[in-house]
């Protein structure tokens, strides 16, 4: 099996669904000719033309329009945002109109939207934002975000080929991190449940996106010091695979919920809560968030390192939850 | 080319522009390098060629007027009094940067004592803030206007829409200058618009649009004279697209192989600098000893420039969390 990394595991992703299904077309800002500004859709204006990889101008709101609009007609738009951050200049065509069309009258609206999202790369308050909570909030918008090369590329031809509208962030910070094997054909990864990535007896750190690598680093370190910790990959947000957090929680009766998004009322929160509610009982300690602390996403090393969580940090509030 | 049109101007006002365009372009240049040897993590978008407009129309500003620039105006923070040394260290992430490490290169590079608006990266959204600087100017019935820049690819935008209509219908005093260097990143001009000269849209807003060179100085100094007359007079805002070509690419990681080598090599004879130096050296304002004066004086500020940001400190992490809210 050939070794992807996360970004040609999302283009490759694309290349098939794009061969496999002519109604799918990819839009957004410099996708085209250019490969997109991470060279996500490279090779793809070559190989299916202008038609079907759209180069708009910078009008978010004008294209996700148009993408509500072409997915009603039964075509299947997946829209690149360049950086998620960008993403709130079109929020209105996804929170109002995409989100609602199917509960409303009955229209499907099967769009994807591709964003690469996150931070750890020193880009500053614009170019590293975490706003999955916006879309969780949102009824009728699911919410993936893939941890690995292989999720990557499974969840993408999922949400490809869903009837609804899928948010899909893209960690950045793991675009070309690590490599991993993944099939040449085509597969889906069901988008609705978690994965365990490690599994542990003594507490459970239920997190996604590129806090996973962290998490299991964390957990790595920690069994050295036996301290047994089960990794939860949500992979998607909306819906959430509650059944997962809670079979976990039950089973180590402690939970650290992590994520790089700012804490108040992000989606750690409701993570605690749906633990408070429905497994209280067999709790040994409150439900734990590890997140970013509520500022923006400062640009300078410092601040940035102070701000987003890392295995380092995730071991040490592991520790103490473990000694609760 | 004749030296006519300069003839009106002061000549030490002419070697200013140089020195504000050389300025420029010398950070520029220094940035890109100090980012390349991996000395700052996060990118430089590059002035080259954009120098002309910058400070040729902020240098037309009076103390009290407010400026709201976006990422290809280096020159006109500089022109408004934003120190080298500060710039640098915004660059840097350091402490002692308008943002004190918190943003990223020329965003967030605000100073409210220099009447300068820190942008956000979402574009073009530095044109409802310079309205609602015009509008502060209205209420307060004073005698002030407001400046404002945004790309061909933000205009785009919906946003601009609204900006150039709130503004018309509220005559506010504010000149809007769409610096149209033909690209939005990869980009090119015919496939965001099918007009020749964006200006042509301020007609549908009821307000003056003109189309210039963005590569003389003196054409957009007269420009925008005249735009901020007619602001001054309660005649509202005008639309100033100002042409040009990006000679670098988007930003230092990109090297632009989209943009035509013809193309660029056309564009690069017009090199804003070059051109005024030329027009100077031609109509006798600047000589060799001349020129080598500002030179000596850009170098030694662009070294005093750096060291200051250097010898700043890293912010602490512990001020991490500090000033998410204003106490007072
Ligand atoms: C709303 C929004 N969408 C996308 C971007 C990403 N982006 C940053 S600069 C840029 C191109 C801007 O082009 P233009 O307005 O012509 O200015 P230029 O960079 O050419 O000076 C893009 C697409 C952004 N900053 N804001
Ligand atoms: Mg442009």
């Amino acid at each position: 099996m050939p070794e992807l990394s996360y970004l040609e595991s999302i283009n490759q992703a694309l290349h098939q669904e794009m061969e496999r299904d002519e109604n799918v077309f990819i839009l957004g800002e410099d996708v085209g000719e250019f490969g997109g500004a991470f060279k996500a859709t490279a090779g793809l204006y070559e190989k299916f033309g202008s038609r079907r990889v759209l180069d708009t101008p910078m009008c978010e709101w004008a294209f996700i329009g148009l993408a509500n609009g072409a997915a009603m007609m039964g075509l299947k738009p997946v829209v690149e945002i360049q950086f998620a951050d960008f993403i709130s200049t079109g929020f209105d065509p996804i929170v109002q109109y995409a989100a609602t069309t199917h509960y409303r009258w009955g229209a499907k609206v099967p769009l994807v939207i591709r964003a690469p999202w996150g931070g750890g790369a020193c880009a500053g308050p614009f170019h590293s934002q975490c706003k999955e909570a916006w879309f969780a909030h949102c009824p009728g918008l699911k919410v993936v975000i893939p941890s690995t090369p292989h999720d990557a590329k499974g969840l993408l031809i999922s949400a490809i080929r869903d009837p609804n509208p899928v948010i899909f962030f893209e960690p950045k910070y793991l675009y070309r991190r690590e490599k991993m094997e993944v099939p040449l054909e085509t597969y889906s990864t069901p988008i609705g449940e978690a994965a365990v990535r490690r599994e542990g007896s003594d507490l459970s750190i239920i997190t996604y996106g590129a806090m996973v690598l962290e998490a299991v680093e964390a957990a790595e370190t920690l069994s050295v010091e036996n301290i047994s910790c089960e990794v939860i990959d949500l992979r998607t947000l909306v819906p959430l695979d509650k059944k997962a957090v809670l079979d976990s929680v039950r089973k180590t009766s402690r939970a650290l919920i992590v994520h790089e998004a700012v804490k108040t009322g992000g989606f750690g929160a409701e993570i605690a809560a749906i633990i408070s509610e429905e497994a209280f009982d067999v709790l040994d300690a409150p439900p734990a968030r590890l997140t970013a602390p509520d500022t923006p996403v400062p640009y300078s090393p410092p601040l940035e390192k102070a701000f987003r969580p890392d295995a380092g940090k995730i071991a040490a509030r592991a520790r103490q939850l473990a000694a609760y | 080319m004749s030296a006519d049109s300069i003839n009106k101007i002061p000549g030490k006002k002419l070697l200013e522009l140089l020195y504000w365009m050389m300025l420029t372009r010398r950070i520029d240049d220094r940035c890109e390098a100090l980012f390349k040897q991996g000395r700052f993590p996060g990118g430089i978008f590059s002035q080259e060629g954009h120098e002309a407009i910058s400070v040729g129309s902020a240098i037309l500003l009076e103390e009290g007027d407010a400026i709201a620039p976006m990422h290809r105006d280096l020159g006109a923070y500089l022109v408004r009094g934003m120190s080298p040394g500060r710039i640098f260290a915004q660059a840097m992430g350091r402490q002692g940067s308008p943002s004190g490490g918190r943003d990223v290169n020329t965003h967030g590079l605000g100073d409210l004592s220099l009447r300068i608006f820190g942008y956000v990266s979402h574009l073009p959204q530095s044109m409802g803030i310079a309205l609602g600087a015009a509008y502060s100017f209205l209420y307060r019935k004073e005698d002030r206007v407001a400046l404002t820049y945004f790309g061909d690819g933000a205009s785009s935008e919906g946003g601009c829409h609204e900006a150039l209509n709130l503004a018309a219908v509220l005559k506010a005093p504010v000149v809007f200058i769409l610096e149209n260097n033909q690209y939005a990143y990869s980009t090119p001009i015919e496939k965001q618009c099918l007009v020749e000269n964006l200006s042509i849209r301020a007609e549908g807003y009821g307000i003056p649009g003109v189309t210039i060179d963005g590569t003389d100085v003196i054409a957009v100094m007269e420009a925008t004279r005249e735009a901020i007359g007619r602001a001054r007079a309660g005649d509202g805002p005008t639309l100033i697209e100002c042409k040009n070509l990006r000679l670098k690419g988007h930003a230092a990681h990109d090297p632009a192989d989209y943009i035509p080598p013809g193309l660029l090599k056309r564009w690069k004879k017009r090199d804003p600098i070059s051109l005024f130096r030329e027009r100077l050296e031609n109509s006798g304002i600047l000589d060799g000893n001349k020129l080598a004066e500002l030179q000596g004086r850009i170098e030694a500020e662009i070294e005093e420039g750096v060291e200051w940001a250097e010898a700043s400190p890293w912010p602490e992490a512990a001020t991490l969390e500090k000033d998410v809210f204003s106490d007072a």
